[in-house]
């Protein structure tokens, strides 16, 4: 069998056969499953409201509360500041919103609004909502139009029809989706690299320190004992990666069958990243008209095919990339691992810089510091996907994609190549303290 | 000499302008046991680094069985044992030595039979599924030999063999040396225990700051370095003695050291005694050790400190 193969296999097997393995592989995804059903729990279930006084002493209101909304619920007193003061320690009420008897819509006296705690940011904006839209429409009477007028104005939808350039029918539901699977997909990568490379530096070490790297370099050649390091681990990650997708469709499939009334919002679930805000929305707005269906055909113009061909492309392209480098940080390390620390750190700068352009892309996938993001290879694994996400050729054309893939394959052939020459000084170098510049020299030098 | 199965030509070797190896030649004959002596950063090391192809020559060749050492294919011919000893601490022993061998080039099959043969041989059957970090430095040492010479290699580099070795196990792996090179196979190996190599070796290599200070047998090497040193034990106390064709070095009761002067012969001296009608029970010519001539030609050297320093350890 080919010595590469042999030692590739050797690192597969023994990370597959601990038991940590197992326990991660089945762990995380079970996790992520808690974390979402959490998510969703208290979605539904919650039941903290916010309770608001209204001290209307201007009779904006005209006498009326606001309907509850959402979280937002209002109690109409008739009490001064003091009292409502004395009232919010007391803890009565979550906050009070007191409007002075001289307050006039078209006047400057301003209204008072003060919680007991600081406010979250959406709390204050729904409330900022909803007080301007009752003033709105105080502002439209007193312009004698009827009720009626005002309310055709107000019509919801707006007939707008959003198309991108390809024809494809664009709603809100798809850019919320797209911003959810690219987050997702950059942000997986973005842990992958981190894993798998610190778990290829790690076994580095662990062969330099256990002196076998010399027995082993005695019988191949140290490049090959690096790649076949590198493919083995890879390898696990990819078995991994496949047990996940496997386990997070059969959690999906069966979760709707055991809680019906969540099964309909888990189906988006698993795509929205963190900070998903948008697509939350549109899951929302798309439950209030009623619209699952249209929700699922949005589901299906995402090209999931091109996504996860992606996905596999730059997880192995940014794997291979970075564990070449991970690999000859680990050969020059000696006992001590915080020397590891002061070598990783330029490895680590362009995995998190790739990090905060993806979180950009994701929102503007043509913006051009995404398109330098996803064609330099250093960052492209965990840009690219942001932009792929939205499709192509919404988010990223045919031929930037295409460019972006030749760049990391070569990329990945000179890393692997510097990596190599390093590697194999360092592998047999012990008890000197290792710089980037003297790597460097043993990178290019002639053998 | 019988055939060389390695021949260094000229190699020369430098770390960033120190130079490691300067200019060694020698040849290793096939079937031989033969010593590499040096004292640490004599750039031993670095010479069967570059015998094994972990390391390539700047300048110089390796022929190996005649042709030009290819480290591609003739490093399964090479077994290999670094003075560092390194094993996967956390590997089962017995998944061990099958990937080594395999690594090796052996076939999964042909590696299962060597290794039953060997654990049978040196009484390991049990260590199968052990691991590593379970065994005593004496076990692990073996179990190191066992992997190094597991695959038949016609050539077998072996850096300071016995070190951690109790006296029983010294010996037993001290036989399996013996019983190689009987098979054929080439043992090359490195220390700075003289008297092993004295005991072992066929042929021996001295180098100390990258260059060949000595090379030649062990009885060569002695003759090389004799200085004319003989031992004589007479019956009777010794009377006094004066002779223009030796001196006398050492004296004890009846017992004698002597040096001959320069054209003199060892027949000599029993004349001189034959005539003086005194008895001889022994008499025998006094050869330096090879410690002895060690530290002669490495003292005074800068190596020579930490030489020492590491043979007091």
């Amino acid at each position: 069998m080919n010595k590469t193969l042999l030692v590739a296999r050797r690192e597969f097997l023994t990370r597959v056969q601990k038991k940590t393995f197992l326990l991660t592989t089945i762990g995380v995804p079970l996790l992520i499953a808690v974390f979402y059903a959490a998510l969703i729990f208290f979605q539904f279930k919650s039941t903290d409201t916010y309770v608001i006084a209204l001290s209307d002493e201007a009779n904006v209101f005209g006498g009326k509360v606001p309907e509850k909304k959402d979280d937002l619920e209002f109690k109409l007193v008739k009490a001064d500041t003091a009292t409502l003061r004395k009232q919010l320690d007391d803890k009565t009420y979550d906050a009070y919103l007191y409007i002075p008897a001289s307050f006039s819509l078209n006047g400057n006296d301003s209204m008072e609004f003060r919680s007991a705690k600081a406010m979250g940011f959406m709390t204050r904006d729904k409330v900022e909502d909803l007080i301007s839209s009752v003033l709105e429409e105080k502002r439209w009477l007193q312009m004698n139009l009827t009720k009626a007028a005002i309310d055709s104005i107000r019509k919801k939808d707006e007939p707008i029809r959003f198309t991108s350039a390809a024809g494809k029918k664009e709603t809100g539901a798809k850019a919320g989706i797209s911003y959810g699977v690219g987050m997702l997909s950059g942000f997986l990568i973005y842990i992958i690299l981190f894993v798998y490379g610190t778990m290829v530096m790690r076994g580095v070490m662990e062969e330099k320190v256990s002196r076998i790297a010399e027995v082993i370099v005695s019988s191949v050649k140290p490049f090959q004992l690096m790649m076949g390091k590198i493919t083995g681990i890879g390898a696990v990650g990819l078995v991994q990666f496949l047990i996940w997708i496997l386990l997070i469709f059969g959690i999906q499939m069966a979760l709707p069958l055991i809680f019906p009334e969540i099964g309909a919002s888990l189906q988006s679930a698993p795509n929205m990243g963190p900070g998903a805000g948008q697509a939350t929305q549109a899951v929302e707005d798309m439950k209030n008209s009623g619209a699952l269906n249209g929700f699922m055909s949005d589901l299906q113009t995402i090209n999931f095919g091109l996504i996860i061909g992606c996905f596999l492309f730059y997880f192995l392209g940014g794997y291979l990339v970075y564990s070449a480098l991970f690999a000859a940080v680990g050969s020059a390390v000696n006992e001590d691992p915080q020397d590891a620390q002061s070598l990783l750190f330029p490895i680590m700068m362009p995995i998190i810089f790739a990090f905060v352009i993806m979180t950009n892309a994701v929102n503007d996938p043509n913006s051009s510091m995404a398109v330098f993001g996803s064609l330099f290879p250093f960052t492209s694994p965990i840009v690219m996907m942001a932009r792929v996400a939205h499709g192509i050729p919404d988010g990223v054309t045919v031929v930037q994609l295409l460019i972006s893939m030749a760049l990391l394959i070569l990329t990945f052939l000179g890393t692997t190549w510097v990596a190599g020459k390093i590697y194999r000084t360092g592998i047999l170098l012990y008890g000197k303290k290792v710089t980037w510049k003297e790597m460097i020299k043993w990178a290019f030098r002639s053998n | 000499m019988t055939k060389a199965l390695l021949e260094l030509q000229h190699l020369k070797k430098q770390y960033s302008g120190q130079k490691a190896v300067d200019d060694i030649s020698f040849s290793v004959g096939e079937g031989s046991i033969f010593g590499l002596l040096g004292p640490n950063g004599a750039g031993k090391t670095t010479l069967l680094r570059m015998i094994t192809g972990i390391i390539y020559p700047d300048e110089g060749q390796i022929l190996f069985d005649g042709k030009k050492f290819d480290p591609l294919t003739d490093v399964n011919l090479i077994g290999y044992m670094p003075e560092e000893r390194g094993l996967y601490k956390k590997m089962k022993i017995g998944e061990q030595v099958l990937y080594l061998a395999q690594l090796k080039g052996l076939s999964r099959q042909d590696a299962m039979q060597k290794i039953k043969y060997w654990f049978e041989k040196l009484d390991m059957q049990t260590w199968w599924n052990k691991k590593v970090e379970d065994l005593s430095k004496g076990m692990s040492q073996k179990l190191q030999f066992v992997v190094t010479v597991l695959h038949e290699p016609k050539l077998i580099i072996l850096d300071e063999p016995f070190s951690g070795l109790d006296p029983l196990n010294a010996n037993l792996i001290k036989d399996e040396i013996f019983g190689l090179a009987k098979k054929g196979s080439t043992i090359v190996f490195s220390t700075h225990r003289m008297e092993q190599v004295e005991e072992i070796c066929d042929h021996i290599v001295l180098v100390n700051l990258g260059a060949k200070m000595l090379d030649g047998s062990v009885q060569d090497v002695k003759q090389q370095f004799k200085e004319n040193k003989y031992y004589i034990r007479l019956s009777e106390p010794v009377q006094p003695i004066s002779s223009n064709v030796f001196s006398v070095v050492d004296q004890k009761e009846r017992e004698l050291t002597v040096r001959i002067q320069p054209g003199g012969a060892s027949n000599d001296i029993l004349s001189h005694f034959i005539s003086q009608r005194q008895n001889i029970e022994a008499f025998h010519e006094i050869l330096p050790s090879l410690n002895e001539i060690f530290i002669r030609l490495v003292e005074g050297t800068h190596a020579a400190a930490r030489a020492f320093q590491n043979n007091a350890s």
